[in-house]
């Protein structure tokens, strides 16, 4: 994000008049409702706005907020939101892209937007389905997902999103889902960090891939089940009611994170760890995780800027103009020349 | 170790008599002389020429440097090019590299060359055949021997001549001294001997000492041309500015190489030769290569436009120069952003215009094919773009260091869908200038990606430039968008008289709307698959680039009607100039016509074609711009294509030309007069030092069925 003057809009001036065209359930809803919620609390100017997508159903995103939007290619939207930032750093941009559209065919753009640092909001919806070219697997689809390209199961490891960003060399990492009432908080969060900002939405496809993160999403079992980071707070998850609050904390021996059980609120005792968002080897830890054993990591997981690409570009041509006479003139007699008769000069 | 000149005939007076470099031409002065003659007969009989031929043949030499890629041939090459320059000669050159960066030493494949043709007069190309072939080492010297005119010069460094050497080139014996070299004059000494021995006082190893061979070669070549050898000294201190003693030292073996020149002109065939000045309009003036040009065109064309520049680009012979040009232009406004793919370059360019700025990329053939989908973008999306193509050999990698034609079909046709886009062809170095100038006009004003054609041979080789005046150049300044433009509505796609959709630069305040990839309506730029909206949109897409004002074709030489019209595009302009002028001095009606605006076409090009009995194209590729102009005009033109990597010669031109005037006084036979400054391409060999077929010979004119199969 970038520092603008706060802008008064609502909800609704967020709103295009195109009619959203995602199947009825589709978790892009909330994703969407989420965003626009989002905008008028970060003051941000639609004028100043640019949402760009690739291709998928994710991508078609643009088309219903009410700012500068470009549908692009499949993959390259991190280039195009790159060449949008060198030219005009002012506007506030905000990358769309999907599991497909990301860690496939984009992979390459992705990973060097984020090692660039480009300054952006960049929200990948991880569905682990292609589902606009109607349901094969994706890179991140889990090992056996039956598809209309995998009939006997898909053989693929999946990709971690949020490894792959932080492996990247992403300075921000964060996670959240569709309909999870802390999506806005990741969001706010991202904006205010002055780089790339990756932010992994899971989204439940109704259509092609129903439910499968319902193992951490589901309502009843989400205390036990999800982790929401929070800097400078203690690791904490679980309920009294089931099975009691627990912790992570870290094994020494063996290296590795470690769930504990709390007893009477004292995590200090059961060594659970408090949450550095500037800890990148604790951030590698957080995300990989087994959903399981361990709960789904979930909030702001890596938080800590770098210097932005762009602002390093502007900062090298300014220091490299400073002093010189941009003369068109004087560039095209550059060099050694010679008139007809064959004096050589030198006119710099 | 010097074999004995041979001179069948002396010198005649009316043959290039200021020339002393000719005297070492063999046999073929007299059919020169008949040539002549004959020229004159012809005018008289046709009339057809513009003016009577000078009897005073063009002075001009060829000099080809080869070595070994480590040699620093292209630096020997390039220094020798600005003392050319500076002499006041006119210039064409021809660097010739192979791919490797560091070829295993002394091998075939290694070789690497540097071609110069210099003179008095107007020089358009490379030139064919060298008169002096700088060899300095066997392999250099046996992949570069074909060309040499017979009766040229041989410099060669006979230091290099090992057992070793001769093995990694293939010789079975020493050609120095096996006398299979009767036909050139030869000039073998040790020069890695004389270089050592003039660099001794700096106290260098004995590599890098060896490493000033080139200046030394490129000292008695300045002796030989009669140059001052000043500018290469200042040149050299520049250069060696951190190590004095290695500016010394090549000092040293430059000044050796040109004392070597003052005392071998006593016994041996060495002459001095002194080329007067080209007769040239006042003004300054420098040299330029395709890719400066190129560079300086986009900065050129994004002040006209009053638009920063930003370009995106990715590593790629031979397209990368452009890119270190710009990256050191930072003060005109231009971002340099080196992406991580082809794909990635395009695209930050198309979202820069997005944004406001002057989008620009640049490639080569395979990585203008990854391009590819972007530009479909940018022709749906309507925003402006220059696209780059240096091409190069192909397909896939193809040869990568060597020239071709062979990307028009890409550049016309190559997308997915009904896709238009305007292709912008230079033919020159210097043409690059205007032209990228003109592509910048056409991307802004017309709101659409236009492809700028170059090749190999354009980006590497280098010509005097006559410094334009910036002023000189109309500016077409960009209106973007600022407020609504239907009332109370935005219509993003609402054209212009011209077709072009409004530019609104991504921040504008209320003027906020999404485009895409996705078909969109015609006025709202909404999302549209309705059948009608599509075939409006694809229609209007088609309109808009075909509207485009291209200025007229005209005729670089010869008649508005006649018998043949030679009709080119690109670099081939050159070659075929010269050709379409030699036949022209020879009385045949030809005429020469080189298309810049390759899509959309000049409106009067059809009717101008219909207007000559036979139409004849050469090209570096398998006739693809004839088809387009067969396509579009029902014109029955025939090809003289070469995909040899190399340039067309002038005679293989001519020796097209004059098979169409078969029969005609003075020309019976349709055969080319024999020129031995112009020599047909010789057979070049492979790689491995072995050789094609005679018969399997590049530019055969085409002119077999297919060529009846249009408007007979």
């Amino acid at each position: 994000m970038n520092d603008m003057t706060p802008i008064t809009t609502t909800l609704k001036d967020w709103e295009t008049d195109q009619e959203v065209r995602w199947c009825p359930g589709c978790g892009d809803y909330a994703i969407l409702k989420a965003v626009q919620r989002t905008l008028p609390q970060l003051g941000a100017d639609p004028a100043k706005t640019v949402f760009v997508s690739g291709i998928g159903c994710s991508s078609r995103f643009p088309y219903y907020v009410e700012s500068y939007g470009f549908h692009t290619i499949h993959g390259r939207a991190p280039a195009f939101a790159t060449g949008i930032k060198l030219a005009n750093p002012d506007l506030d941009v905000w990358l769309v892209t999907g599991d497909g559209d990301g860690l496939s065919i984009g992979g390459n753009h992705l990973m060097h937007v984020l090692r660039r640092n480009v300054n952006m909001q960049i929200m990948l919806f991880n569905n682990e389905i292609y589902g606009l070219t109607k349901g094969q697997f994706s890179p991140t689809s889990r090992i056996g997902t039956t598809s209309p390209s995998t009939p006997l199961g898909s053989i693929d490891r999946p990709a971690n999103p949020c490894a792959f960003a932080l492996g990247a060399g992403a300075r921000f990492v964060a996670r959240a889902y569709d309909i999870s009432k802390e999506l806005p908080d990741a969001l706010k969060a991202a904006h205010a960090h002055q780089g790339a900002a990756f932010v992994e939405i899971f989204q439940n496809c109704i259509v092609y891939n129903k439910d499968v993160f319902e193992g951490f999403t589901d309502k009843k079992n989400a205390p036990q089940n999800q982790l929401w980071l929070t800097d400078g707070e203690p690791m904490l998850f679980g309920s009294e009611k089931s099975g009691g609050i627990k912790g992570i904390a870290l094994d020494l021996d063996r290296l590795e994170l470690k769930v504990v059980d709390v007893a009477d609120g004292n995590w200090q005792d059961a060594g659970v760890l408090v949450h550095n968002a500037k800890n990148r080897t604790i951030a590698h830890l957080l995300i990989e995780m087994p959903f399981g054993p361990f709960p789904m990591a979930l909030g702001v997981i890596y938080d800590d800027p770098a210097p932005t690409f762009e602002s390093a570009v502007i900062e090298q041509n300014i220091a490299a103009s400073a002093g010189k006479e941009a003369s068109l003139a004087k560039l095209l007699a550059k060099g050694q020349t010679w008139t007809v008769d064959g004096t050589a000069q030198d006119p710099n | 170790m010097q074999a004995p000149p041979m001179r069948l005939l002396a010198p005649q007076k009316n043959f290039i008599a200021a020339a002393e470099l000719r005297t070492y031409f063999a046999g073929p002065i007299q059919a020169i002389g008949v040539h002549l003659a004959r020229e004159q007969e012809q005018i008289m009989a046709t009339k057809a020429a513009e003016r009577p031929a000078d009897t005073q043949a063009p002075e001009a030499v060829v000099v080809r440097f080869a070595g070994d890629s480590g040699d620093g041939m292209q630096l020997t090459g390039g220094q020798f090019t600005l003392s050319t320059a500076l002499a006041g000669n006119d210039l064409a050159t021809f660097p010739d590299f192979p791919a490797e960066i560091r070829a295993p030493q002394g091998t075939l494949f290694g070789v690497s060359a540097f071609q110069i043709n210099f003179g008095s007069t107007q020089i358009e190309t490379a030139g064919d055949a060298p008169d002096v072939l700088v060899a300095m080492n066997p392999a250099a010297l046996k992949v570069n021997l074909a060309a040499l005119k017979p009766g040229g010069l041989i410099i060669a460094d006979s230091g290099e001549f090992g057992q070793r050497n001769l093995d990694k080139a293939k010789y079975d014996r020493n050609p120095l001294e096996d006398g299979s070299l009767v036909k050139w004059d030869l000039l073998a000494f040790d020069i890695s001997a004389l270089t050592l021995e003039a660099v001794k006082p700096f106290g260098l190893g004995n590599k890098e000492a060896l490493r000033c061979k080139n200046m030394w070669t490129l000292g008695l070549a300045l002796w030989m041309f009669d140059r001052d050898r000043e500018p290469i000294i200042e040149w050299l201190r520049g250069k060696f500015r951190k190590a004095p003693e290695l500016a010394e030292a090549n000092i040293a073996a430059l000044n050796a190489g040109h004392a070597y020149g003052e005392t071998a002109e006593i016994s041996g065939p060495l002459k001095k030769l002194h080329l007067p000045a080209v007769e040239a309009e006042p003004g300054l003036y420098r040299t330029i290569t395709g890719a400066e040009s190129v560079s300086l065109g986009l900065v050129a064309g994004a002040q006209l436009a009053e638009l920063p520049l930003f370009f995106g680009g990715y590593p790629i012979t031979p397209a990368s120069a452009i890119l270190h040009h710009l990256a050191r232009l930072k003060e005109f406004g231009v971002t340099t952003f080196q992406a991580e793919d082809e794909i990635a370059a395009v695209c930050a360019a198309i979202g820069a215009s997005y944004a406001g700025q002057l989008g620009v990329t640049s490639s080569s053939g395979p990585g203008i094919a990854l391009k590819t989908e972007a530009m479909g973008l940018a022709i749906m999306t309507e925003l402006p773009l220059v696209i780059v193509n240096s091409q190069r050999g192909g397909p896939s990698t193809g040869l990568p260091t060597k020239t071709e034609q062979s990307d028009l079909y890409q550049a016309v046709y190559g997308r997915n869908g009904d896709a238009p886009m305007p292709v912008v062809a230079a033919r020159s170095p210097a043409d690059a200038f205007e032209c990228a100038i003109e592509a910048c006009r056409l991307a802004t004003q017309y709101m659409t990606p236009v492809m700028l054609l170059t090749d190999g041979y354009i980006a590497n080789a280098a010509e005097p430039w006559k410094v334009p005046d910036p002023a000189s150049y109309e500016p077409f300044p960009v209106t973007f968008l600022e407020e609504k433009n239907a009332g109370d509505d935005l219509l993003p796609y609402k054209r212009d008289e011209k077709g072009a959709r409004p530019w609104i630069k991504a921040g504008t305040p209320g003027l906020m709307h999404r485009i895409g990839g996705i078909e969109k309506h015609v006025e709202t730029g909404n999302i549209d698959y309705s059948p009608a909206n599509h075939q409006a949109m694809t229609d209007l897409r088609k309109n808009k680039i075909e509207g485009i004002a291209v200025p007229d074709q005209d005729v670089v030489l010869g008649n508005q009607r006649g018998a043949l019209a030679v009709v080119g595009w690109g670099s081939t302009f050159g070659p075929i100039h010269q050709a379409v002028r030699r036949a022209r001095k020879a009385g045949l009606d030809v005429s020469h016509i080189h298309v810049r605006h390759i899509w959309p076409l000049p409106k009067n090009l059809g009717e101008l074609l219909a207007g000559f009995d036979r139409v004849l194209m050469p090209e570096m590729n398998t006739g693809q711009f004839k088809t387009v102009l067969r396509d579009q005009f029902l014109v029955q033109a025939e090809s003289l294509t070469k995909t040899s990597g190399q340039p067309f010669s002038i005679a293989e031109i001519e020796e097209a030309i004059a098979k169409y005037f078969d029969g005609i006084l003075g020309n019976e036979g349709g055969t080319a007069p024999f020129d031995p400054g112009q020599l047909p391409e010789p057979l070049s060999g492979y790689d491995d030092g072995t050789y094609p077929p005679r018969d399997a010979g590049a530019a055969e004119p085409n002119t077999g069925s297919d060529t009846k199969a249009v408007n007979q």
